[in-house]
């Protein structure tokens, strides 16, 4: 598995892309260069828009036509230049030689066809097999990437397939011709984090077994610690730094390099502390119960003609906590663990079939109507993707005193000078209020979002997976702002969270979350170091650290029968685990 | 259900809100072909229905203004008709009535859809299945049957051929009002409206309504030339537009017995009507263009 030092087997130098053409071009790519060698994973790391994946998909003739142009630049691979082949020749180069996977399993696969089809279709096009021969390798691919029953999966279409599944038939298409070359495009990041550990030793197991060159594509620095041999830093579409991946992670050069490491959270860093980290003098401390919620129960049916059918999906299931002022419980689940639904349903945005909600002892089920949207002055959502969730139409300004209005705050020159107050608050300008949410970065978007919740002086925040649309160095931002207002401000937060190390930054207490229940919770000291049920121990077992020094064991395999799913029984002084 | 102190707020929010991009729409208006030549044609349109009295050589009514039947020639450019009325006069004034009959139809259609759609895909439960189901029912039903159903209950005339077209119309646009409704409201800019405890009011004029209207802009202006053609049908079949009126589709019916005797009272107005559903058709496309973000944004 030690890379050649031989010639390299592609050659990159400098790659130049643009977009867009006269006063409109804007460079994605400038004077890149790197080698790729037999047998290597090479890992291109950077933020959005550092080009990493433009860079990439150039060497396949993937960029949009017209939209991109390949300004300069060579790719010598097999003693050809990738950048100046016909069509033709790239097609015989693409899905053969050369071999991708995508991001989204969802979306990459052909709805419409079999798995068995699309597996051979390379196949049989480039390798010249028969349709037997094809569909043998096909069999045995999908039985190398872990499928069971693989004659059953080669007639099954991609919808009956979990996201897991699919990224795995992704991998067989991609590795079923034998290529030189696999370009991974953050293959794991749509991915749960047990599954992201099953298919990042999935792929080192495939490398070892077909010695396959790997361009790994990535944004997530644990990732990289566990899969690269070299790291390419890139940033605004220039090479910043290069180097074997111990050189990167252990003596970086670029002060870039070093803020990007520096930024990303690493579970057990704050393994020691009680509570999170202590950013204002004299912070306020958790109070008096704020939050209490009790068996809440929610089914999602799907709607007949004219009535509810029977069935649908538990998205709940008796699941209850407290939550005191000024303090952040996280919510921790994979997708469909129900840790979204719980949010919302505090907040009522969705009713629930049983259960209770009180906030400062006000029962919010029996509210009407307009007394909820009263109370909602005490409890503020911010949502995960800042883009979508605030208006493009309204400005900036107006957007930030929206909750103002609506709750009749202020108006005329005290809402104009709340709204700015808000803005530098949260580290704006005050003459940003004019601008369009489209006109804003990713971080000061959720800054916008942030200071809108504030504008209430609610006393909750329901934060629903708010950084993870965000870039780390502008995560650990984010989170710092919401640290910073939580103990000036005594907001009490639900947190919800996939991502195990920034839930270690920030929370006091964690609820992990698994098919609609809560299968433990308690301190964050409790649950993260000392984790009873087997599925919260698999989930830390399967974040990614950035840390070279960490290698991880195999994964615990779980048993999804056996795994305890009864009542809370409390083991220890507030930790509570299902029986 | 809103606070009372916030109505003039929420207007003074409604006039910030469908004013952003302005200029950069215009420009990429411009820039798309289809939408400058669409532009310029219906321009063309709106010039000749304003300046009728002045640009039109003679009175489009007055009869034996020139011989008759007589062919295009420099004094009647595009000939007479039978009554020896100038044809090129009845076609610029008659551009007043395609215009009226354009912008009215597609009003009544576009107001009245806009609120049934906004209401049924605001509402969901059952305000939304009862209404869906009832524009369901009119769907199934082509257009020009209910327009002449309407044509029945009002009777014959221009005015009445306008309303019922728009009439007719009100399904097609409650149903894309609606499906637009379905999307924005599954944004979550709408859910954190909501989460900030914004009213009915609020929610529907706010939030939904300037996401929903650009869509509708363009539907609506590809619908003008489907209310034309529509109405130039009505009056063809006698009736939409009566004698003398100087309306495209009624002086194509006129000139059909003397289709091989006088072909000129056929083709200009046959013309006149196809550049102007072009025209519209152009402009429509050309507006959607402008208003796709990922053609504005960048």
């Amino acid at each position: 598995m030690t890379p050649d030092t031989d010639a390299p087997l592609l050659s990159v130098r400098d790659l130049t892309i643009s977009f867009g053409k006269g006063r409109h071009r804007n460079v994605a790519v400038k004077d890149l260069s790197y080698d790729l060698r037999a047998g290597e994973t090479l890992a291109i790391v950077g933020e959005s828009g550092s080009g990493k994946s433009v860079s990439s998909m150039a060497l396949l003739g993937l960029l949009p036509r017209g939209a991109a142009t390949i300004e300069a630049g060579t790719a010598r691979f097999d003693g050809r230049d990738l950048l100046h082949l016909s069509d033709e020749q790239l097609r015989g180069i693409r899905g053969d030689r050369v071999t991708m996977i995508f991001q989204e399993p969802m979306t990459s696969l052909t709805p419409v066809l079999r798995i068995g089809q699309q597996l051979t279709e390379a196949l049989i096009e480039h390798k010249g097999m028969s349709r037997s021969q094809a569909a043998a390798r096909g069999r045995e691919m999908l039985t190398l990437v872990g499928l069971d029953d693989a004659p059953r999966r080669m007639k099954q279409f991609p919808h009956e397939l979990s996201g897991g599944m699919r990224q795995r038939v992704m991998i067989a298409m991609a590795m079923a011709s034998d290529p030189a070359i696999l370009l991974a495009d953050e293959p794991t990041t749509a991915l749960d984090v047990t599954v992201q550990a099953q298919i990042l030793d999935l792929m080192r197991d495939l490398k070892a077994r077909f010695g396959t060159s790997i361009i790994l594509i990535t944004h997530d620095m644990g990732v990289v610690a566990e899969m690269a041999d070299r790291v390419v830093v890139m940033r605004k579409g220039r090479k910043i730094e290069e180097g074997t991946v111990r050189e990167i992670f252990e003596t970086p050069q670029q002060d870039y390099t070093k803020a990007l490491l520096a930024a990303v959270p690493r579970l057990g860093a704050h393994a020691a502390a009680a509570e999170p980290r202590q950013v204002v003098d004299g912070p306020s401390r958790p109070g008096a119960r704020l939050l209490h919620t009790h068996g809440m129960s929610k089914t999602f049916r799907e709607r007949g003609l004219f009535a509810a059918k029977a069935g649908g999906t538990a998205a709940m299931q008796d699941v209850g906590f407290d939550l005191a002022a000024g303090e952040t419980l996280a919510l921790v689940g994979e997708s469909g663990s129900g840790k979204s639904t719980t949010g919302r349903a505090v907040l009522r945005l969705l009713e629930l079939d049983q259960g209770v909600i009180e906030i400062g002892g006000t029962d919010m089920r029996r509210l009407s109507g307009g007394a909820v949207r009263k109370a909602r002055r005490e409890m503020q959502m911010i949502f995960q993707d800042p883009f979508a969730s605030l208006n493009p139409r309204l400005s900036a300004g107006r957007l930030v005193a929206e909750p103002m209005v609506i709750h009749g705050l202020a108006k005329g020159r005290e809402l104009q000078d709340r709204t700015e107050q808000l803005f530098t608050r949260v580290g704006l300008e005050a003459d940003h209020m004019r601008r369009f949410p489209h006109e804003f970065s990713g971080g000061q978007r959720q800054r916008l979002s942030i200071a809108r919740a504030l504008s209430v002086n609610p006393k909750l925040i329901v934060a629903d997976e708010p950084t993870s649309a965000l870039d780390v160095s502008v995560q650990a931002q984010v989170l710092e702002l919401m640290l910073e207002l939580q103990q000036s401000l005594g907001l009490a937060y639900l947190f919800i969270s996939h991502d195990m190390a920034v839930v270690e930054e920030v929370a006091h207490r964690v609820a992990v979350m698994r098919r609609g229940r809560i299968v433990e919770i308690g301190p964050r000291q409790a649950v993260l170091n000392d984790p009873r049920h087997p599925y919260t121990r698999a989930l830390l077992a399967a974040v990614p650290v950035p840390d070279l020094t960490r290698t991880r064991g195999t994964l615990p395999t779980l048993d999804a029968s056996t795994l305890p799913t009864g009542p809370l029984t409390e083991i220890a002084p507030q930790h509570m685990v299902a029986s | 259900m809103i606070h009372s102190s916030s109505t003039a707020e929420l207007a003074d929010d409604l006039a910030t809100a469908s004013a952003p991009r302005k200029r950069s729409f215009w420009r990429a208006l411009l820039a798309s072909p289809s939408g400058l030549i669409g532009l310029v044609i219906v321009a063309v349109l709106i010039f000749a229905a304003l300046t009728a009295p002045v640009i039109a050589p003679y009175d489009p009514l007055r009869m034996a203004a020139g011989p008759r039947l007589d062919a295009p020639s420099t004094s009647y450019l595009m000939g007479t008709d039978d009554f020896g009325r100038d044809v090129l006069s009845r076609i610029i004034y008659g551009a007043r009535l395609t215009l009226q009959i354009g912008v009215i139809a597609v009003g009544i259609s576009l107001s009245c859809g806009l609120l049934l759609g906004l209401v049924a895909g605001y509402s969901s439960g059952w305000t939304e299945r009862v209404l869906m189901r009832l524009v369901d029912v009119l769907f199934s039903f082509t257009e020009i049957v209910i327009a002449l159903a309407c044509l029945a209950i009002f009777g014959v005339g221009l005015t009445n051929a306008m309303i019922a077209i728009g009439i007719a119309s009100i399904p097609f646009y409650a149903r894309v009002t609606h499906s637009v409704v379905l999307v924005e409201k599954g944004k979550p800019y709408f859910e954190a409206a909501v989460a900030a405890g914004a009213g009915h009011l609020r929610l529907i004029f706010l939030h939904l309504l300037p996401n929903v209207v650009p869509t509708l802009i363009v539907i609506g202006t590809l619908g003008v030339s489907t209310a034309i053609l529509a109405a130039a049908g009505l009056s063809f079949l006698g009736l939409g537009a009566q004698p003398p009126q100087p309306e495209w589709g009624f002086m194509l019916s006129s000139s059909r017995d003397l289709i091989s005797r006088a072909p000129w009272m056929m083709i200009f107005p046959g013309l006149a009507i196809a550049t102007t559903v072009l025209g519209f058709n152009l402009l429509g496309d050309g507006i959607r263009e402008a208003l796709d973000p990922r053609q504005t944004d960048r």
